[in-house]
């Protein structure tokens, strides 16, 4: 089986690593054997269905009727005719642009707290994390009861602030108004997804070489110089990369808006996901889901070949071992 | 590997803090905690009181009760959603570790024509989002007559390219000397798949199972498309829908919320150090 055995039993490694670069005639079918369960289910639940998507994001069919050949007609009518197709591109982007930015700078603010010398930053860190492992319907329970406006914890908060200090505040219906509902769903994908953001961080800043905090302590830079000249530019290859990943994952939202508000009240937390899961799975309609999921697709690509055009910047995070 | 250092550990100390930064620290850290606990102890307190109080927030210690699982358990087959979400989390990671790691040797360790191009094919599918192949899938489900059914809720997610490109990249850094020398001695690939490289993956191994289980038991979003009977739902979905059927119920939700939470928070907090390393540097690529 082995053709290699007669061969001399001493080599160098440079040899070892020739000989197995060689034509190896008796790994052919071995080869495939063992890829074969792995290409079975790739090509069913992967290859295939991607090249599916794509001809039925050309075909109008409810499952029930004949599929009708559309041509780009279910593209044209999303970018043109397709209001709320747009609505549900600006609540994504609105959740793109809140979610991203708080989750990075409270990530980060933890993340730096929990790397100084301090008691107890095992338990911390087991705590932050917990939501990343808890199942977000709970969550999205708990938090529908916290701020509801009658009995909610926080909604009481805020009437006991506007009693104390005299002042006309009143708490928002957070689940019953188009402008409140997305701050809500805001609030339950940060408290899920920071502990992860943190540890990311965390690895990050332990990266940072002491030398060079030494070496600005004897230049005379206080703790805040420190910060903003040593660590912020150190961890920019993490910033940038949690950067892309959360877009990425914040223009997938759907969990959160469906278990929070259903994407209620009228569409104003319906995301691109939530839509083509509509579109899809209660309207019927198969071709214009696999259209939407495309421009998903198309989306994630973009960000995706961004980040692999500047991964050499942040190569030193993946090979360190 | 990434190795995760401990938080606060005393190599990476940026020294001793003064008192007043050390105070302002954890002050700092125990407000977050506190805000990151509120909605786990407002749902173990609201599950112990009874519907009552609730909306006249009269709540009190001495009111607390068990009553709420009680009947909750007679309400929803939570058992049932425990069983369903068990079996297709071990029967999802089992299956994706095995394969993921055939293929990955194949790709790491074996030569044959065509690897190099296959492999290219399967790293260009990592960018694409599974809700371009989520309604292919789920027509070919229904094709299969697998709606409905765990073969539906357990194999589209069971085939890992992620998986495979992890494992590969760990096991090309296995030194290829154990190979050759396994190979000198008359052993196969098989045995050098089984007895060389596996037993020498243990962290990459535990890494990706605990990541894919932790996945495959929270996963919303198929298993809610491909199961309509409340036998079929798993826990994340059986809750879903137990929310919208009790919508003001605030009690019962509490009790299913806690009851949902309490194996994964369990498993989490003994094997925590693992839970944190697993999910932060495969979710990093995972999405």
């Amino acid at each position: 089986m082995t053709t290699h055995a007669e061969s001399t039993p001493i080599q160098t490694p440079r040899q070892s690593r020739r000989r197995f670069l060689r034509w190896r005639p008796d790994q052919q079918w071995e080869g495939y054997l063992f890829l074969l369960p792995s290409l079975l289910g790739f090509l069913f639940f992967v290859a295939l269905p991607v090249v599916i998507s794509l001809l039925l994001s050309f075909v109008e069919w409810n499952l029930l009727t004949q599929p009708i050949w559309v041509g780009l007609a279910n593209y044209r009518q999303l970018l043109t005719r397709d209001p709320v197709f747009w609505r549900v591109v600006g609540n994504t982007v609105f959740f793109m642009v809140t979610i991203v930015p708080l989750q990075l700078c409270f990530g980060l603010l933890l993340a730096v707290a929990l790397n100084q010398a301090i008691r107890g930053a095992l338990i911390y860190r087991v705590v932050y994390f917990m939501p990343v492992v808890t199942t977000i319907v709970a969550g999205a329970i708990v938090f529908q009861f916290l701020l509801n406006r009658d009995f909610g914890l926080i909604s009481q908060w805020i009437w006991d602030l506007g009693r104390l200090t005299g002042l006309p505040i009143q708490p928002p219906d957070f689940l019953n108004s188009t402008f409140w509902s997305k701050p809500a769903v805001v609030i339950l994908t940060l408290w899920k997804n920071v502990g992860f953001t943190m540890v990311i961080y965390l690895a990050a800043l332990q990266g940072v070489p002491q030398e060079l905090y030494d070496a600005a302590n004897v230049d005379g830079a206080n703790a805040w110089q420190r910060f903003l000249r040593v660590t912020i530019p150190l961890i920019s290859p993490t910033t940038f990369f949690l950067f892309i990943i959360q877009m990425i994952g914040a223009f997938q939202l759907f969990t959160e808006a469906y278990t929070m508000t259903r994407g209620g009240p009228a569409q104003s937390t319906l995301t691109v996901v939530y839509y083509i899961y509509q579109n899809a799975f209660q309207f019927g309609r198969m071709g214009k889901a696999s259209a939407i999921a495309w421009f998903l697709f198309v989306f994630i690509f973009l960000f995706t070949w961004l980040q692999t055009r500047l991964q050499r910047r942040w190569v030193y995070y993946e090979t360190e071992s | 590997m990434t190795t995760l250092a401990e938080p606060g550990t005393p190599g990476q100390a940026r020294g001793q803090l003064p008192l007043a930064a050390q105070l302002g620290l954890q002050t700092l850290l125990i407000v977050g905690s506190a805000l990151v606990l509120l909605p786990f102890l407002i749902m173990l307190f609201v599950s112990l009181m009874p519907k009552e109080v609730i909306l006249t927030r009269a709540f009190a210690l001495q009111l607390t009760t068990l009553d709420n699982y009680v009947q909750l358990f007679k309400a929803v087959p939570f058992g049932r959603f425990y069983w369903n979400s068990f079996v297709v989390a071990v029967a999802t990671t089992t299956i994706q570790i095995l394969t993921a790691s055939l293929a990955a040797f194949a790709f790491a360790r074996l030569r044959f024509r065509g690897r190099d191009g296959l492999f290219l094919v399967y790293l260009a599918t990592l960018m694409i989002p599974f809700q371009v192949t989520m309604i292919p899938n789920f027509i070919l489900v229904r094709y299969l007559s697998w709606y409905n059914t765990y073969q539906a809720l357990i194999l589209p997610s069971a085939f890992s390219v992620f998986s495979t490109f992890l494992m590969r990249q760990y096991f090309m850094g296995v030194p290829l000397d154990l190979d050759e020398a396994a190979r000198m001695d008359g052993a196969g690939s098989w045995r050098i798949w089984a007895q060389v490289i596996m037993p020498l993956s243990g962290p990459v191994l535990a890494t990706l199972a605990i990541f894919n289980f932790q996945a495959s038991w929270n996963d919303f979003l198929w298993p809610l498309v491909i199961t309509n009977s409340i036998e079929m739902r798993t826990i994340p979905v059986g809750l879903s829908s137990f929310q919208g059927q009790y919508n003001t119920e605030w009690n019962l939700l509490m009790a299913g919320s806690v009851i949902a939470l309490l194996p994964i928070l369990i498993i989490y907090i003994i094997g925590q150090n693992w839970f944190v390393r697993g999910i932060a540097f495969s979710g990093l690529g995972g999405r």
